[in-house]
């Protein structure tokens, strides 16, 4: 009688605790690792500095570059969608800012839950269409390995059932909540393993280009 | 026991007239959470139906449940239990009785068999049988010997309907729920700590009514009471909808009645009829007295997490396992990077410095 | 030491605003103003179970005042008290049923030109005319 709740119960306990813990020693283990090997000693003369530019790459990349939204303006679309719907529904919805809240000790204000949805469901969406996008387009079809396949169901899943989990569309309830949050223990798992990582290499290589170009004195 | 008088009879031989049926009809059915427009049908059905034998048993229990049950209100739970059920055993209300109550049960057991009501609140300890007994009699032997001859089993509480307290971590006793026991007879779960009174009686009244059980969830709970959360039933859920929260219990937000979510409210994983049954006559609910809803009405309610932490938060201690991860993950970097620069050094040492001279010969 | 119910309860919310804290009842008078219509036109009424309806502290007070009272009023005495009035749009009326020991167990409304529970009862007229006939035979005799 009470299977989904006991599975409710162990994805909320155990299972979160397994998964956040390899979720953090896996990430901090690789970023450990990236700082710690460096870079090579530059012997050239500095032409000018590189924390600024480092700083200001990290922000002037998140604006599209125009000759990429020619040549797939799909990419581009579908990702600033994506990634900026993803975010609003990871960060702004008032229960997950509240296990933000109890991990960090701090919180910050939600937004009103229909926005929330509505962006939940922009990208269900967009990653439907990255989907398609992947499996239709040649070079994209020649580019993707299974890992990318796996990194997209990764994704898609949390969005998935979160999605049916607010709007109840699944009974019992226990059961859908249990598997959204299984799916999210599998995204933690995944993710320092996998490309998922770009979530925080995306600043560090950025930050890279930027200040190899400030220090030979070039625009970035 | 139970006679062979229809209630229709009955009910005129009081001197009850058309509009007092009719009125009687329409507080049944707004009782089971039925669409008024019912009303004719539950009057036919009512004017036929027969006083149902009814026998209650008590396991491991607080008591609460009746307690809930002797104040429910509508109809009166004396007309309800003296009028239309025939309640051959209470072992609470007659433990004065003694071995008269024990022969009363097995009496309405023997005359009614296959055709009286079980009503059961309590877990049932399958640990040790000494930790719960009756007249000497296990409680897993007496629900067993009860239950053969029962039409239908109503699971009163949630300790009968899924173990509730006793059945909580660790559960010392064995407690299990009715439904782990007796597997071949229909069962009604009428959960909550204690379940609402108009719920109990109208659960009672449905099967006076129509002689059946009403439609079933997934765990068994009748979906007219709970076939909607208390979150999506909620007074107070617009407030969820425009992200205003209380963050205490006497900051600006609780005493504006804003939702009860980061106060730990269970409301989005409760189903029960809270919200418009109401409780004492009423006048109110727990969210309505300002204090988020605890679950009680679901499996395993005592263990889903502190009462007041917000549903989203994990049981576990999340920040202590993020720290560790985190010392770890830190340690296993340094261990890596200590590799790392091996490697690097090894590289650095193999690496020969190549001239043109040397790339020349080489074609 | 002040008694409970000497202490007036005080509504923090004002009746006369349809919207209230929650907005609850607005929903509830579109219901009603719909079956208002359907009345008009086909001559079809509607019971509206009020124990359905998840109100706030206050929603209730606020609809009936909303509601206001009409021409009729009607007391019936059968299991109790029960107050049948038309409210102040006629065709919209407030149906309380209270038992024995007068606590409420129903609240409705009813759109529809007179509650069906305020008529005679086909089967209680019988009786009544088999009643009067044997008072009056006896009377004869």
């Amino acid at each position: 009688m009470s299977e989904p709740m006991d599975f409710l119960l162990l994805v909320r306990g155990t299972g979160f605790d397994v998964a956040l813990t390899i979720f953090v020693i896996g990430v901090v283990l690789r970023l450990f690792e990236i700082f710690s090997l460096g870079r090579g000693v530059n012997l050239a003369e500095p032409r000018g500095r590189e924390f600024g530019p480092g700083m200001r790459t990290i922000l002037t990349r998140n604006v599209p570059d125009p000759h990429t939204f020619r040549r797939q303006p799909l990419t581009v679309v579908i990702g600033y969608l994506f990634h900026i719907g993803l975010l609003i529904s990871l960060l702004l919805f008032v229960p997950h800012i509240e296990l933000f809240k109890e991990t960090f000790g701090f919180g910050w204000p939600g937004l009103a839950t229909p926005i929330v949805d509505a962006a939940a469901v922009i990208t269900i969406i967009a990653l439907l269409a990255a989907l398609w996008h992947r499996a239709s387009n040649p070079v994209m079809r020649r580019i993707t390995r299974a890992e990318d396949w796996l990194v997209w169901l990764a994704t898609f899943l949390p969005m998935l059932t979160g999605y049916l989990a607010y709007h109840r569309m699944v009974d019992p309830y226990p059961l859908i909540l249990g598997l959204h949050l299984l799916s999210v223990e599998l995204l933690l798992v995944l993710f320092p393993f996998t490309k998922l990582m770009h979530t925080f290499t995306l600043f560090i290589a950025r930050w890279y280009n930027g200040a190899m170009n400030g220090y030979r004195g070039v625009q970035s | 026991m139970a006679n062979s008088k229809t209630l229709g009879e009955s009910l005129r031989r009081h001197g009850v007239t058309r509009r007092g049926f009719l009125k009687f009809c329409s507080a049944t059915a707004s009782l089971m959470a039925l669409p008024p427009t019912m009303v004719p049908a539950i009057a036919a059905a009512l004017e036929r139906a027969k006083r149902p034998s009814v026998i209650w048993l008590s396991f491991q229990e607080c008591t609460g449940c009746t307690e809930s049950l002797t104040r429910s209100h509508a109809p009166t739970v004396e007309s309800l239990i003296f009028d239309h059920v025939s309640l051959d055993y209470h072992h609470t209300l007659q433990v004065a009785s003694g071995e008269a109550a024990e022969a009363a049960r097995e009496a309405a057991m023997h005359e009614n068999q296959g055709g009286y009501l079980l009503v059961v609140d309590g877990s049932i300890p399958l640990a040790d049988p000494g930790y719960s007994t009756i007249a000497g009699i296990s409680n897993v032997d007496m629900l067993r010997e009860t239950a053969a001859g029962a039409a239908a089993i109503i699971a009163v509480g949630t300790c009968a309907a899924f173990g509730g307290l006793p059945k909580a971590d660790p559960n010392p006793t064995g407690a299990v729920p009715v439904s782990e026991i007796i597997r071949d007879k229909p069962i009604v779960n009428v959960s909550g700590c204690p379940p609402i009174p108009v719920v109990i009686t109208g659960v009672l009244a449905h099967f006076l009514t129509f002689g059946a059980l009403p439609e079933l969830d997934r765990y068994g709970r009748p979906m007219v009471f709970y076939g909607q959360s208390i979150h999506d039933r909620c007074y107070r859920r617009p407030f969820y909808d425009k992200g205003l929260f209380a963050e205490t219990f006497d900051d600006e937000g609780a005493r504006k009645g804003w939702c009860l979510y980061k106060m730990g409210c269970k409301g989005p994983m409760t189903y029960n009829a809270c919200a418009t049954a109401k409780w004492n006559n009423g006048t109110g609910w727990p969210v309505e007295a300002g204090h988020g809803c605890l679950g009680c009405s679901e499996p395993d309610f005592w263990d889903a997490g502190g009462f007041y932490n917000a549903l989203s938060i994990p049981t576990s201690d999340v920040t202590g396992t993020v720290v560790t991860g985190a010392v770890a993950g830190a340690a296993l970097g340094a261990a890596a990077a200590l590799l790392n620069r091996g490697t690097q050094g090894e590289a650095r040492e193999k690496h020969a410095t190549v001239t043109v001279d040397d790339l020349e010969k080489g074609v | 030491m002040e008694r409970l119910d000497t202490i007036p309860v005080v509504s923090a919310s004002s009746p006369g605003s349809a919207v209230g804290v929650t907005g609850n009842v607005l929903p509830l008078l579109h219901e009603i103003r719909h079956a208002l219509e359907r009345l008009a036109r086909d001559r079809d009424p509607t019971v509206i179970d009020l124990r359905a309806i998840p109100f706030a502290p206050g929603d209730e007070e606020r609809l009936l005042s909303l509601l206001g009272r009409g021409e009729v009023s009607l007391v019936l005495s059968a299991l109790g008290r029960s107050e049948i009035r038309e409210s102040g749009y006629p065709g919209v009326w407030v149906v309380e049923h209270y038992n024995d020991a007068g606590e409420r167990i129903a609240l409705q409304i009813e759109v529809t030109d007179i509650p069906a529970i305020a008529r005679s009862q086909v089967a209680d007229i019988e009786e009544s005319s088999t009643r009067l006939n044997d008072l009056l035979m006896n009377d004869n005799g």
